[in-house]
């Protein structure tokens, strides 16, 4: 029997009524990597960050190698080898690789030695992981996935022992993640325990010796990875069987409705980040656009729905231009025209977070009938359609008159999903739409996006995640640097190759 | 020469009148660079000012006095801290209530330790701060060039403003030179980071603070008891303000900063040189117009430039580490 190297006894936190972890117990052997999955919000991230020092248990002990210890702050965790590297990463972004590593460990006052030592031995750490990264470069020119291995390092040279690392693939392209898995493996081999949350049931499979599932802040379930399966682990998570993959009828495409003939966006900074992008969509299609973020999809959308303006080229809809450089009708005209939009930011775009839920579901439609007449609010029609619509869409808590910041994501979204489809709309632009949002949900909201599409409308879908592009979409066309560079019918295509495409290198 | 005599006197106050707003502008940078908005600079300025005075009056040291004055502004920072590092309030808010705070109880004080509302009492030599004459500087005199430049620009200042101007090499060399530094410039644009680097962030911000109210005491205690000998109302004129955007300015950065309040400080000298004075065509510049100078350019500068300074990314947010 191994002796674990971290053994978490009855952890308990709250944070005011929340209760975000109860009477968690864990033990994580050493060299090992052992995955901790379970949905947004069953308390994972809370669980590690008590364990790397950042929050503080109610009650319960942690154990380092059989000795209790007290970790008061990440320094604590830090001299007991525990290294985190966290969803958002933990860098200042103007200052370089050097700077941000020895941040809080600079061993002398003015700088002069150990400066130049740390440099060294970072050189030689980057030499033996073959890390390839420049310690003068400045985090802001960095990629993503650099900034991921200058967190690795920075908890490496600090001496950690056990590496936690949270939903560290989510802003990865497949390339990357490989590379990601690749260094975990050496580290593994070097004798570095790894703990690995995550919510995507495939890394676990992938990568994993051992995982423990939580849900709902309770830790459900401990197995060895080779003895479950992913079916398995995700009714754990949830608590009941889940369905996958989605049940998809065959395509009954109908005529063009949407078409993008040459458009050109620049974001606010004046950038053009949607570059001569020609698209069309059928009616009872889903086109999926794959992408890492930050290439153009959300410019992309904001144009189509009317909140950006077109730099040039036009948009058509049931062959009648309706937006081009000098013309463009709002979002509001746009839905009169049957348009709706899912807006990628939730609570940015999406919802007023401090209104209550039956407001933000009848928001934009709140001045028709029959919510409201001659400019006064209908409440009682507003109440009643809200206990209607919230009971369709399975939305829970079902209490219209909570404020909409209390309920989860995946609730959130569904809110806004009856809003836009509502009305039946002919066009739909959703983006991410199961971003933040629990398994259980994202089956919902997938079914629905096929029911539409099933009903004959035209959708658009951009998400990050190549999963849900790969088990919705009809076509898929990937955007890199604002351009479309690819375009391929869903049938056989590969993640592999959507990967090699969406990392511009293809 | 005459000409020469005027350039150098002209010089001469630039670098006295900028003396306040060089402290300040420094104090703001600590305060700033580790996140927490400070426009409670003014009265804290203020606070010195009038503790300086009554301090040095009594003990009759101004040293005893700029010391007193050094504790309070400390204080004050430190209450600067406790509203919104500490209980997160909004920063600008708690500024302003200790800037109004302070106009009041300095002019309420006067006026129940003095019986004048807002004056204390005129100070002696022995209990001011003279000007220093660098040795040699009556003989280096009639030298050209050199002797106008030792003995008409660098000699004969308060000890103020040669502390003012090594001030800016040391908060640059504390600023980015030192593990202090790095980490308070961490704080200011990326707390997370800084706290899970086990750092802890209100510590951080409160150093950063009681340096600010340090620096800031100079400044007050320079205008009560060296280039004035008392204090009268509302004397720090909106100099704290002037030094916030003059570090805006210089992008929280010492040299760049100074040189920010080195031109105000030119414009205020060329207002005071300017009036009276008749310029061809135009003929007297009105007073009024002439006295608007620094705060015109104030506006000007601030307007036209400060869409490219790029603030700590964090300023203004209070640090809340559990959501």
């Amino acid at each position: 029997m191994v002796s674990p190297i971290l053994e978490l006894t009855d952890i308990n936190k709250s944070f005011g009524h929340v209760q975000a972890n109860k009477n968690i117990n864990l033990k994580i052997n050493k060299g090992t990597i052992h995955g901790i999955i379970g949905e947004n919000g069953a308390g994972k991230s809370t669980l590690m960050s008590i364990v790397f020092g950042l929050y503080q248990a109610n009650s319960g002990s942690i154990k380092i190698n059989g000795k209790e210890i007290n970790l008061r702050s990440p320094r604590d965790s830090i001299i007991n080898g525990i290294g985190m590297v966290h969803q958002h990463f933990m860098l200042v972004e103007n200052f370089t690789v050097l700077e941000n590593i020895i941040l809080g460990f600079e061993g002398e006052t003015v700088f002069g030695e150990k400066l130049q030592k740390a440099k060294e031995d970072l050189e030689k750490l980057c030499q033996t992981y073959n890390f390839n990264i420049d310690l003068d470069a400045t985090i802001s020119d960095l990629s993503v996935g650099f900034r991921q291995r200058v967190e690795i390092l920075k908890s490496l040279y600090r001496g950690a022992e056990i590496l936690i690392l949270d939903e560290p693939t989510g802003v990865l392209t497949p390339q990357e993640v490989d590379e990601l898995f690749k260094i975990l493996r050496s580290l593994k081999d070097e004798g570095k325990t790894i703990v690995l949350i995550t919510h995507k049931l495939i890394e676990i499979m992938d990568l994993t010796s051992e995982v423990s599932v939580m849900r709902q802040g309770e830790m459900v379930g401990h197995t060895k990875t080779e003895d479950t399966s992913k079916e398995q682990l995700a009714e754990m998570m949830v608590g009941r069987s889940v369905l996958l993959r989605v049940d998809k009828k065959e395509i009954k495409k109908g005529e063009t409705i949407f078409k993008v003939n040459n458009l050109s966006v620049k974001d606010d900074l004046d950038v053009t980040r949607v570059k001569d992008v020609n698209l069309e969509i059928c009616s009872g299609e889903i086109l999926g656009i794959a992408g890492v973020t930050g290439n153009g999809q959300t410019e992309l959308l904001e144009a189509l729905s009317g909140i950006r303006k077109v730099e040039s080229g036009s948009i058509e809809l049931f062959g009648e231009k309706i937006s081009d450089h000098n013309n463009f009708l709002n979002p509001r005209m746009l839905k009169e025209k049957g348009l709706a939009h899912v807006p990628e930011d939730r609570q940015r775009m999406g919802l007023i977070s401090d209104f209550k839920a039956h407001e933000n579901l009848i928001f934009g439609y709140h001045d028709q009938e029959p919510y409201s007449k001659s400019a006064i609010l209908n409440n009682k029609e507003i109440t009643e359609y809200s206990n209607k619509v919230m009971q369709e869409y399975d939305v829970r808590p079902n209490s219209p008159n909570l404020i909409t910041s209390n309920f989860s994501g995946g609730n959130q979204q569904k809110i806004i999903l009856s809003r836009e489809l509502n009305e039946n709309p002919k066009v739909l632009l959703v983006g991410q739409p199961t971003r933040g949002v629990d398994i259980g949900a994202i089956e919902f909201i997938h079914q629905r996006l096929i029911d539409m599409r099933d009903k004959g409308a035209a959708i658009l879908l951009a998400s990050v995640e190549l999963d849900e592009i790969l088990s919705l979409s009809d076509r898929i066309i990937v955007m890199f640097d604002g351009k479309i560079v690819g375009e391929k019918e869903n049938k056989n295509v590969t993640d592999r190759e959507l990967g090699l495409l969406m990392a511009g290198v293809a | 020469m005459e000409f020469l005599s005027d350039i150098a006197s002209l010089i001469n106050s630039t670098l006295r009148i900028s003396t306040p707003l060089v402290f300040a502008a420094m104090a703001g940078i600590f305060a700033e660079r580790s996140g927490v908005i400070d426009f409670s600079l003014e009265g804290k300025m203020l606070m010195a000012a009038f503790v300086a005075a009554v301090g040095s009056y009594y003990l009759g040291n101004p040293w005893l006095g700029l010391l007193l004055a050094i504790i309070v502004c400390v204080c004050l920072s430190m209450l600067h801290g406790f509203a919104s590092v500490t209980h997160k309030g909004d920063q600008v808010v708690s500024c302003v209530a200790i800037n109004i705070l302070i106009i009041g109880l300095t002019t309420a004080l006067a006026a129940a330790w003095f019986g004048q509302a807002g004056l204390t009492p005129t100070l002696n030599e022995d209990q001011r701060f003279l000007e220093i004459h660098l040795p040699f500087a009556d003989a280096l005199r009639d030298i050209p060039v050199i002797g106008t430049l030792y003995s008409d620009i660098l000699s004969g200042h308060y000890v103020f403003v040669y502390l003012a101007y090594l001030s800016v090499p040391l908060v640059f060399w504390i600023v980015f030179k030192t593990s202090f530094g790095l980490r308070l410039r961490a704080v200011g644009e990326n707390p997370s980071a800084v706290d899970t680097a086990g750092i802890n962030v209100f510590t951080m911000r409160y150093k950063a603070l009681a340096i600010n109210g340090v620096l800031i005491a100079f400044a007050g205690a320079h205008l009560s008891t060296a280039v004035n000998a008392n204090f009268f109302r509302e004397m720090s004129a909106g100099r704290g303000y002037l030094a916030l955007a003059a570090m805006i300015f210089g992008k929280w950065h010492p040299k760049t900063a100074l040189i920010a309040c080195l031109l105000f400080g030119f414009t205020d000298a060329l207002q005071i040189r300017l009036q009276g004075v008749e310029l061809p065509a135009i003929g007297e510049i009105p007073v009024q117009l002439i006295q608007a100078l620094p705060y015109i350019l104030t506006v000007v500068l601030l307007a036209g430039f400060v869409g490219k300074a790029i603030a700590p990314n964090a300023i203004g947010q209070p640090y809340i580490k559990e959501r």
